[in-house]
């Protein structure tokens, strides 16, 4: 049976694609954007997360690790990197979930059972699964097994990707998928590299073949500030998006730039390296949704 | 809102409660010289007139409908003969910070040499304690029940749309017409019937009096005022008043006025529980809207200045001051008038017209404390209808709050109703199941479920008093498995269920014999065609009531104990003793069975299902009972503010609940068990078998962000839609404040629950950052302007 590692799964999610969504979220991403809204799905593996607020210094956890990796001192526990396996014992014999496991492993089945908690949720409001991340696509084996598990019942299944991925694996879960939810970072190739790590040019190109291939895509926009929220880049994306006579996008969605992320930085321990991390005014993003759809775009204003 | 409504608006909304002891003079003066001389019923019909005829008329500026219960705006009558207040509470009523009734000297002297010598030992609250047993007091004391109608008459009812059909003349030659068949040579309780038709006849005359004496008011007020614009209305409102309740209506106008009337007369006959409610509103009134306009009447704005002044009329009138445990269990301003919107009609078509959405709009913009509005949504409901109201819903008033209206006439059909009069009955107070019009459903009062198995941890003995008030179940720590726990709950409960229905048949037939309500009697079928009061079996079904409070708590503290004392070795002894200190020393443990708990809320199975036998447990103690008035007893399930009250008498808890703090409100789970987000709570109370139920009551917190935008309300009316597709009652939302945030920031734990929108997501609020948490703030404070 084929595993995968999930950091979180969140219900009523609404602003994941139609309708009332369960949103899955897998760990591990190819991408660092320097303004992550998950920092903690970065890496590809599982780690213990230690909130020393919450801690009780109620020793719990030095008792439960098998591997005697923690100790407790004043300020809290500190862990012993190298004797530490991550099983995750420690997090269960916390009463106070001041540690907690980052990253599960799940069957598909269990993934299914969990999924279809809210079926009848997913059948009012036309809504269904969203398989988010992290990148999804990083664990294509899990996600494609997923995604036909959960085509067999007839849920409807989205991916929001970053498009960062093997062309040979992205149209094979194209083939599985009803809607891909599509990030495009920035156009300029210098700065895409830069702030998230990865090419530019890969994603654009698979951005190509999926709706060659007749994907129903949503394109979505960060509106990050000094990044990707300039009137220029807008337009050149908009120009990019629009100029398709057959194939086209069928939305973009503008998400504005939160300092939520950066809050989820310093709890995670994760460098912050966006420099302007001022929100983006409402009315920013409302005339910058305007220009594209003069541009004949279908725009939504947020998820 | 036009001027006039503003200026209205404005007045109720600075008026201060103040008690007017005018109705308790009328009403002592005239039982010191009649008493005795006349049946009960008769004298009760008497001393009602005697207030329509004495009581002062108010009619303020600017107003077009007409009517005070008291004799100014806010100035509320006290009822003596239900509640006669001492000297002490009259002055803790002038003195107290929340809910304060201003109270003059002399108030309290004419109180202390009048009022208080009569009524002492003769009002009903004292004639209710004079009969309690020992154990029923015990359990009274210890908080293991309340007593609705210790100090308030039975209530709780909605009238359907007969008013509106027939003046009161022809009401009264209905009864004539039903005195003259009375058969004395063959039915033993003719002369019973004789005296409760003859207070019904006079009550009838009475609130014909009281319009008369608004019409001539208004007469001579039109010939004084020099203003020409003002003498119109003034002679149009005399028109009016001489022509409803004694005639049906013909238009909007006088139908508002009719029911206005008949509202105060219920209100000024009796105190009776949540005052009295026009039920279904907009199907009443529809007809005559309509004809209005299609006549050229009146036009949409002229109807919606009407309406508005209706709702202000609700607003001036504050609940009778309560007293003691019944003030704690409902400690409001508010009275619980809950206005029915939407729903079905007698043949089960789609009851929503224009008049809904009017309504809707008067109540976003007159946004007072009174009265309540709920939406009654069925499966033939109009989505626009739905998310008209949800748009209402995200302004954070808290209503209108949204009722399936075909459980609710599914719950009614089970109980054996005709289904045209459950379509046409609806919900009243805060969640309550009756057929509008057609029924009297007593609440009798709330049920400490979580206190009931405290006991059950203490072999029937209250660890507050360490008094023996239940019976002895055994010790718990020889308790070999769960199922020894479970039986000594159900076997503590059915004591307390026996105790408290043996004194409600009690009260109930107390209030049969000295307070018949002949006025309320004569708008309730078929009080008239059986010749009985409505406080006597007399209307066409009688439905008692038993509230259980805190089953979330309940659930919560079993499944910790089941998961960590049966199944993970704590030892019970440990247990009880972190649960005597209230965990002082003990805060891992304390820690670990909050958070370690499968918990009611999350649709898990291992909580859901304890949650299912609790709930089982209660109805088959509680559903089936005969009452005294030929009805039976059911289960409801709504809290109001009384799991407050309910909390400070129960210690700790096995869920690591605090002592003192609240339990779990209605329905919903405890305050932050439910951490799976609301489909989950949703899931969780569709394993309820609600249908069996008077009713159930799930509040749900969000943030103004979680319902942005048309997604927001669209997903919204997807929640509530798949909800009642569950089988789910009621559910109500509350969009939170600033306020209710920073209490969050100071005491988390209680907060887990609460959604907030962060940005492409949402999150907890709790497990957000401090200086996020305070951007948020600012954010909602914005949204809220």
């Amino acid at each position: 049976m084929r595993r995968g590692l999930i950091f979180d799964i969140r219900r009523y999610s609404v602003h994941d694609g139609p309708g009332i969504r369960t949103t899955v979220f897998f760990k591990g991403c190819p991408l660092s954007c320097w303004w992550c809204h998950n920092p903690e799905s970065q890496g590809r593996a599982p780690f213990i997360h230690y909130d020393s607020e919450r801690c009780l210094r109620c020793g719990s956890c030095v008792e439960a690790c098998a591997e005697s990796a923690l100790s407790m001192t004043p300020a809290g526990v500190v862990v012993d990197g190298s004797r530490c396996k991550v099983d995750g014992a420690c997090a269960q014999a916390c009463p106070s979930e001041a540690r907690q496991l980052v990253g599960e492993t799940w069957t598909v089945e269990e993934l299914l059972v969990e999924i279809e908690r809210d079926q009848i949720f997913h059948d009012q409001s036309g809504g269904g699964v969203t398989f988010s991340g992290g990148e999804p696509l990083l664990q294509w084996g899990f996600l494609l097994e997923s995604l036909r598990a959960c085509g067999r019942v007839g849920i409807h299944r989205t991916v929001d990707t970053t498009g960062f991925a093997s062309p040979r694996v992205l149209m094979q879960v194209a083939e599985e998928t009803d809607l891909f939810l599509y990030d495009l970072k920035t156009l300029d190739p210098v700065l895409h590299r830069r702030a998230t790590g990865v090419p530019l040019r890969p994603i654009l190109e698979n951005l190509e073949r999926l709706l060659e291939g007749g994907a129903r895509v949503h394109v979505r926009l960060p509106l990050i500030p000094g990044i990707s929220d300039g009137d220029e880049h807008i337009e050149r994306a908009g120009v990019l998006l629009a100029g398709r006579s057959d194939h086209s996008v069928e939305a973009v969605h503008l998400l504005p730039f939160h300092r939520a992320a950066r809050d989820k930085h310093q709890r995670f321990g994760v460098p912050w390296r966006l420099k302007d991390d001022r929100p983006i005014p409402p009315e920013r993003a409302l005339a910058l949704g305007e220009r594209l759809r003069e541009l004949g775009l279908n725009v939504i204003i947020g998820g | 809102m036009n001027d006039r409504v503003a200026r209205l608006r404005r007045r109720s909304f600075e008026a201060t409660p103040t008690l007017s002891t005018e109705r308790a003079e009328i009403v002592t003066r005239f039982y010191r010289e009649n008493e005795g001389r006349y049946p009960v019923p008769v004298l009760r019909a008497l001393a009602f007139r005697e207030l329509c005829e004495r009581k002062t008329i108010w009619i303020g500026e600017d107003e077009l409908i007409v009517g005070e219960r008291g004799p100014a705006p806010k100035a509320v009558p006290t009822y003596p003969e239900l509640t006669c207040h001492s000297v002490e509470d009259l002055s803790t009523l002038d003195r107290r910070e929340r809910t304060r009734y201003a109270t003059s000297d002399e108030a309290m002297e004419l109180y202390e040499r009048d009022i208080i010598p009569y009524w002492s030992g003769r009002s009903m609250r004292d004639r209710v304690f004079a009969r309690a047993p020992q154990r029923w007091l015990d359990a009274y004391e210890a908080g293991i029940f309340t007593e609705f109608m210790e100090q308030r008459a039975p209530g709780h009812t909605a009238l359907d749309g007969e008013i509106y059909r027939h003046g009161l003349l022809e009401t009264k030659k209905r009864i004539r017409v039903r005195s003259a068949r009375l058969d004395y040579l063959n039915d033993p309780d003719a002369t019973r019937k004789a005296e409760a038709l003859q207070a019904m006849d006079v009550a009838c005359d009475a609130a014909i009096v009281f319009a008369r004496r608004h019409a001539e008011l208004a007469a001579k007020m039109a010939q004084e005022t020099k203003d020409p614009v003002r003498r119109r209305e003034l002679r149009r409102i005399a028109q009016v008043c001489r022509r409803v309740p004694a005639h049906p209506p013909s238009n909007l106008w006088e139908a508002i006025q009719t029911y206005w009337f008949v509202h105060l007369g219920t209100v000024t006959e009796l105190n009776g529980w949540d005052a009295m409610n026009p039920g279904h509103l907009d199907q009443h009134l529809r007809s005559f809207y309509e004809r209005d306009l299609a006549n050229g009447t009146l036009d949409r704005e002229g109807a919606k200045e009407l309406l508005s002044c209706l709702w202000i009329k609700f607003n001036n009138h504050p609940a009778p001051p309560k007293v003691g445990v019944t003030a704690e269990e409902s400690g409001t301003y508010n009275d619980f008038t809950n206005i029915n919107l939407g729903g079905l009609d007698r043949d089960g078509a789609d009851a929503v017209s224009d008049l809904s959405y009017l309504l809707l709009e008067v109540m976003d913009e007159v946004r007072l404390l009174q009265p309540q509005a709920n939406v009654q949504v069925s499966m033939r409901t109009p989505d626009r209808f739905l998310k008209a109201a949800c748009r209402v819903i995200r302004k954070g008033l808290g209503y209108p709050s949204i009722f399936n209206a075909d459980e609710v006439v599914a719950e009614q059909v089970w109980a054996g109703k005709k289904v045209e009069d459950a379509r046409e009955g609806g919900t009243s107070g805060c969640i309550e199941t009756g057929a509008f019009g057609k029924e009297a459903y007593f609440l009798t009062g709330y049920l400490n479920t979580p206190k009931i198995l405290e006991l059950a941890l203490h072999d029937g003995v209250d660890p507050a008093s360490g008094k023996r008030i239940g019976p002895a179940t055994g010790d718990p720590r020889t308790f070999a498995s769960f199922e020894d726990l479970y039986a000594a709950f159900e076997a503590q409960l059915r004591w307390f269920v026996d105790v408290k229905v043996q004194m409600n048949q009690v009260v109930e037939s107390l209030y049969a014999r000295w307070v018949p309500a002949p006025f309320l009697s004569v708008v309730i079928r078929d009080c008239v065609e059986n010749a009985r009061d409505y406080n006597d079996g007399g209307a066409r079904y009688n439905t008692s009531y038993i509230q259980c409070c805190g089953i979330g708590t309940t659930t919560d503290a079993l499944s910790a104990v089941r998961t960590h004392v049966f199944d993970a070795g704590l030892k019970m002894a440990v247990l009880l003793r972190a649960l005597a200190d209230d965990f002082r020393g003990e805060e891992s443990l304390r820690q670990l069975l909050l958070n370690r708990t499968p918990k009611f809320g999350n649709d898990d199975d291992r909580a859901d299902d304890i949650m299912r036998r609790i709930y089982d447990s209660l109805f088959r103690t509680i559903d089936g009972r005969p009452n005294t008035r030929g009805g039976h007893y059911h289960l409801n399930m709504l809290s109001t503010t009384c799991h407050v009250y309910f909390g400070t008498r129960v210690g700790a808890t096995p869920d690591g609940r605090r002592a003192r703090m609240p339990i779990s409100d209605g329905t919903s789970p405890s305050q932050g068990a439910d951490r799976r987000g609301p489909t989950a709570v949703c899931k969780s109370l569709g394993k309820m078998d609600q249908v069996k139920s008077g009713g159930t009551l799930l509040n749900q917190r969000f943030l103004p962000q979680v319902l942005e935008g048309d997604t927001g309300i669209d997903r919204l009316a997807d929640l509530v839609r798949t909800y009642f597709r569950l089988g789910g009652h009621h559910i109500q939302f509350n969009v939170v404040d600033t306020e209710t945030l920073r209490d969050a920031q100071r005491r988390p734990e209680e907060y887990r629950d609460l959604l907030v929108r962060v940005a492409g997501y949402s999150d907890y609020f709790v497990d957000i950052g401090r200086d996020l948490q305070e951007e948020i703030i600012a954010r909602t404070a914005q949204a809220s302007m």
